[in-house]
């Protein structure tokens, strides 16, 4: 007994804890008051006092659960991502839910669990606890997804996300069924020590095995060749809940398949790089190109997500340190930019009452002209333009990618940002060029106080992390020198 | 107190951005008054440098070091020499005049309008000062922001058009260059275990052949596109014609330059050895285009166009000049950026205020000017000779001397050049003749009014320029002098390689021909 009590170790779970409970309470509380802004406001009492306890574990180093959960700096920093994301996708919902009827205390809680669910996926270097927080991740996700019960679209959105959601973890499952059939164990630490000496049989367990993996978390990222799923769910999902689709299941899943394929299968790494290699180029491409040809900017957002799923499997494919720190500080940066360009859209959807055609941003200059400064900066980070976070992120990548010897991936990559530039650049001509049509109302689009606190602190981030990177630099690099 | 000047002139203009973007919408008056007042304080700022500035000393002046992002190399370096300064000087003068050119030019949002125009100021500065790889990098493309948003706000009719293919034309090259960039920057760890983007450590390091090709290529096609050299010329018409005035102004007088510089300051010192395998195809092109642009400025129907083509053939000299890496035409071309900067923004001014009057830029519609507003055609005819290159102007300096240096290296490349200033005097007297003599045949043009004296505020020191180079150009070939030594000297290093990598190539090839004749005997 007194072995087991040693085993739990509640410390290192207190940031997921922190936001179960809040969505334990939220859910209990909502039907004893009518006070709407309860929920949002637990929810980000919730995000704070979780991200406390991640902040103070910087740096600890610690096991629990039997080993079952690990709590290294690389999964804090992760979890810094998914609060952020979380908080501020709570902050740019209310007045969108608002508007349409949906204000409800569950979305708060499922989107606290599902982002409880990604902490456990991060800090876990066990294969079936990973499996766990990717299901607690996905399944809130669903319900998120279809949130919007009257629309069609919402609806299709959330049962296209379910199956194919379904589909992965179904691959993801029997993955790592192989992988045990292979060498005995879902330790990820254990896998990579009895992997050196495994038999030829087992072998080939193993490669199957990360195969399954690979697919499973392929399907999450929206890696291509399956990606498909990814345009229709994000244009149907609400909006609020699309920014935080294309943001934090993303990184969850880019983090879990780097600590997979960085310790777990590190001895089988070399033999996936041409493959990881050929995933990136396809998915950066196929995203672009495809991104090229929407009017929507919706659809836009969601397959240049595809893209930057691209971006991220370049560190996947270079597989060193500075490529895994690369990654990190690119999620960040993503997640700041990415939640700032749909914190723009959503403000725009509200005033033109659920259109995100790109003519909605027409003349926005002339009517907002702040409000558009701030989308040409969003639009320039996610181009990549200097001095902004997604310049120094891609920087990073690209640079880590080449001392990996990536040089014709990162020249291809560099291309394909090329192709991101012409369509990220037209919201900003919409904005700025063209002159609004002669019976749009003139009314000028309305910035709620929450809208503005999201706003505030991704503008800030994005120019922080473009102009001073060197701070969270240093905290990404500490991330990976450490893992458990 | 000295390191600081740098930084002050660098991001005065920034300073002014913030501060116009502070200001109430509607006050025009102290929006344009605030940035012309901040233009010129920067001016005023880069003279200072100018005063303080060692003509002796080879090397950097004026240098801050500062780390910025420490755990990868990355510092905030910037330091001059006699290049940059001049180039900082135009940059500041030509921003200034161009500001105080275009305050009747601007319709609306003129608030966007001169924050663009500071912000762009504070990007070409940067480039011009900064000694770090990774800020040049960044200046390089920053400077495309607030261009973009020029051309695309405030530009003519297919302002929309013309902006994209600027950035994306930009990129193309820009891009690569951010991949050489990185390749460089191992390369050094590699060889001296050291993460470093510094200019000075990186200039002189050893690289193999192969290497120096790659690199130089990709930046030099950023360059190429930037300069731009034919056949990477076609954003350059759309851009500057679609252009508000102070944008074509900036465009042709600044923005070109950065593209000749960066093959200064970044191409020529650290590839020596593929500046020499490079030289003979950089110099076609530059021939190429210096005629190529001629002919076409020639058939232009827009005075707008014509200007903007014939910087297509002025940079073909500039380009040639550089690329005899001798002394005289490494000046010139270094004189002949400056005088391309004064020259053509002023044709760009002057066809501005022409075109404020009348709304149409077309050859046709006018005729017959000269009698009407005799001090605007004085002053045309000034700037025109200049553009020519009239002894007594400026050009004559530039151009002259890039053939001395051009004779010397390439007679035939010399010649054809020399056809490039005769038909810039048929291009630009064929244009003057139709628009300012002869009758006024159009009605629309007996109202003109002649220049207005801010409008004569704004051409006068540009005049002043003209001739000053043309009659005394010593001081500016005093300034640069030892820097083009310097450079020189650094090519010099690449040569002994490339003659040998020469040699031995024909001795291969000689050897595989004699082989090939031996089988060939023994059949």
């Amino acid at each position: 007994m007194p072995q087991l009590t040693a085993a739990i170790n509640l410390k290192i779970i207190m940031p997921e804890l922190m936001l179960l409970v809040a969505a334990f309470i939220i859910l209990l509380a909502a039907p004893l008051t009518r006070k709407r802004i309860i929920s949002p406001a637990l929810s980000l009492i919730a995000v704070m006092v979780s991200l406390y306890f991640v902040i103070v574990s910087w740096n600890q180093q610690e096991t629990g659960y039997f080993d079952m959960v690990v709590c290294d700096n690389f999964c804090l920093f992760c979890k810094l991502i998914f609060l952020l994301t979380c908080g501020t996708a709570v902050l740019v919902s209310r007045d969108y839910l608002a508007r349409r009827g949906i204000d409800r205390p569950e979305y708060y809680a499922l989107m606290l669990i599902s982002t409880a669910g990604m902490m456990v996926m991060v800090s876990s270097s066990n294969l079936m606890v990973i499996f766990l927080g990717l299901e607690i991740m996905s399944m809130p996700l669903y319900v998120l997804a279809g949130f919007m019960r009257s629309n069609l679209k919402s609806i299709e959105s959330s049962a296209k996300y379910f199956f194919m959601g379904a589909f992965a973890s179904a691959f993801l499952l029997y993955g790592i069924a192989l992988v045990y059939g292979g060498t005995g164990t879902t330790d990820l630490r254990q896998i990579f020590m009895s992997s050196g000496i495994a038999l030829q049989k087992s072998q080939l367990y193993l490669m199957i095995g990360a195969a399954m993996i690979l697919i499973g978390f392929a399907f999450k990222i929206a890696s291509f060749p399956f990606h498909m799923w990814v345009p229709d769910v994000y244009e149907g999902a609400p909006t609020p809940v699309t920014a935080f689709f294309s943001i934090a299941p993303k990184a969850a899943g880019v983090a879990a398949l780097l600590r997979i394929f960085m310790i777990g299968f590190g001895t089988v790494h070399a033999e996936f790089a041409p493959l990881f290699w050929i995933l990136a180029f396809l998915t950066m491409t196929v995203g672009n190109l495809l991104a090229l040809m929407q009017d929507n900017v919706k659809r836009m957002l969601a397959y240049s997500s595809i893209a930057h799923a691209g971006y991220l499997l370049i560190a996947v494919t270079a597989g060193i340190d500075e490529a895994i720190s690369g990654a990190l500080f690119y999620l960040l940066a993503y997640g700041f930019f990415n939640m700032g360009a749909f914190a723009i859209l959503i403000i725009i959807e509200n005033k033109s009452g659920g259109s995100n055609h790109i003519d909605t941003f027409k003349g926005l200059a002339s009517r907002h002209p702040w409000l558009s400064v701030f989308l040409a900066l969003f639009m320039f980070s996610l181009a990549g333009f200097p001095p902004t976070a997604g310049f120094f992120g891609k920087f990073y990548l690209f640079s880590a990618a080449i001392k990996a010897g990536l040089v014709w991936l990162v020249v291809l990559a560099v291309m394909n940002s090329l192709i991101s530039v012409f369509y990220y650049l037209r919201p900003i001509k919409a904005a700025f060029f063209d002159h609004p049509d002669e019976d749009e109302d003139i009314r000028k689009p309305v910035v709620g106080p929450m809208v503005a606190v999201a706003l505030f602190i991704t503008i800030s981030g994005t120019l922080l992390l473009g102009i001073f990177p060197g701070y969270i630099l240093k905290l990404a690099t500490s991330s990976v020198f450490m893992i458990l | 107190m000295d390191s600081w000047i740098l930084s002050i002139v660098a991001f005065l203009p920034l300073l002014g951005a913030f501060f116009i973007l502070l200001l109430p919408n509607d006050h025009h008056v102290s929006i344009k008054h605030s940035a012309w007042f901040f233009s010129i304080l920067t001016f005023v700022a880069s003279l200072c440098l100018l005063f303080r500035f060692d003509t002796v000393a080879t090397g950097m002046q004026f240098v801050a070091n500062i780390p910025w992002v420490s755990e990868l190399g990355i510092s905030y370096h910037v330091g001059i020499d006699g290049i940059s300064l001049l180039l900082v000087l135009l940059t500041t003068f030509l921003t200034s005049i161009a500001i105080l050119s275009t305050f009747s030019a601007v319709e609306h949002s003129h608030k966007g309008f001169y924050a663009s125009l500071l912000l762009l100021e504070t990007g070409m500065l940067g480039v011009f000062v900064t000694l770090d790889l990774f800020m040049f990098y960044v200046f390089w493309e920053v400077m495309l922001i607030p261009m973009y948003f020029l051309i695309g706000v405030w530009g003519g009719q297919r302002r929309v058009y013309a902006a994209i293919k600027f950035v994306l034309f930009t990129m193309v090259g820009s891009l690569l260059m951010l991949v050489a960039l990185l390749v460089l920057y191992f390369e050094y760890h590699t060889i001296f275990g050291e993460y470093t983007f510094d200019l000075l450590k990186i200039t002189g390091m050893p690289l193999t052949r192969e290497m120096q090709m790659w690199l130089f290529a990709a930046f030099g096609l950023a360059f190429i596109i930037k300069v731009p050299m034919w056949p990477f010329h076609t954003w350059l018409p759309d851009a500057h014609v679609e252009a508000p005035t102070a944008g074509s102004v900036i465009l042709a007088g600044v923005l070109l330059k950065m593209g000749a510089y960066g093959f200064l300051r970044f191409c020529l010192p650290i590839f020596p050895v593929a500046t020499f395998e490079f030289m003979p195809l950089i110099s076609v092109l530059a021939v190429i285009g210096i005629i190529y642009g001629a002919l076409v400025a020639m058939v232009q129907k827009d005075i707008k166009s014509l200007v903007a083509f014939s910087s297509v053939s002025h940079m073909g000299f500039i380009m040639l000049g550089m690329m005899t890496l001798n002394l005289q035409g490494m000046e010139g071309s270094i004189i002949q950026m400056i005088n391309h900067g004064i020259s053509t923004g002023a044709l760009f001014i002057l066809v501005g205020m022409i075109y404020e009057r009348r709304h149409t830029r077309l050859i046709s519609e006018y005729g017959g000017l000269a009698g009407r507003v005799p001090v605007y055609s004085t002053f045309f005819m000034i700037v025109l000779l200049s553009s020519i290159g009239v002894p007594g102007t400026n050009g004559f300096i530039g151009e002259f001397t890039i053939l001395l240096g051009a004779w010397s290296y390439n007679k035939v490349y010399a010649i054809l050049a020399a056809s490039g200033v005769i038909f810039a005097a048929c291009y630009m007297l064929w244009m003057y003749q139709r628009v300012f003599y002869g009758k006024i045949t159009n009605k629309a043009n007996e109202k003109l009014t002649d220049l207005t004296l801010r409008e004569k505020v704004v051409l006068v020191p540009l005049v002043i320029m003209i001739f000053w180079i043309g009659f005394y150009p010593k001081p500016f070939f005093e300034l640069m002098e030892p820097s083009v030594k310097t450079i020189i000297t650094q090519v010099e290093k690449g040569r002994g390689m490339y003659e040998a990598n020469k040699e031995a190539r024909a001795v291969q090839s000689a050897l595989d021909e004699e082989a090939a004749n031996g089988n060939g005997d023994d059949q």
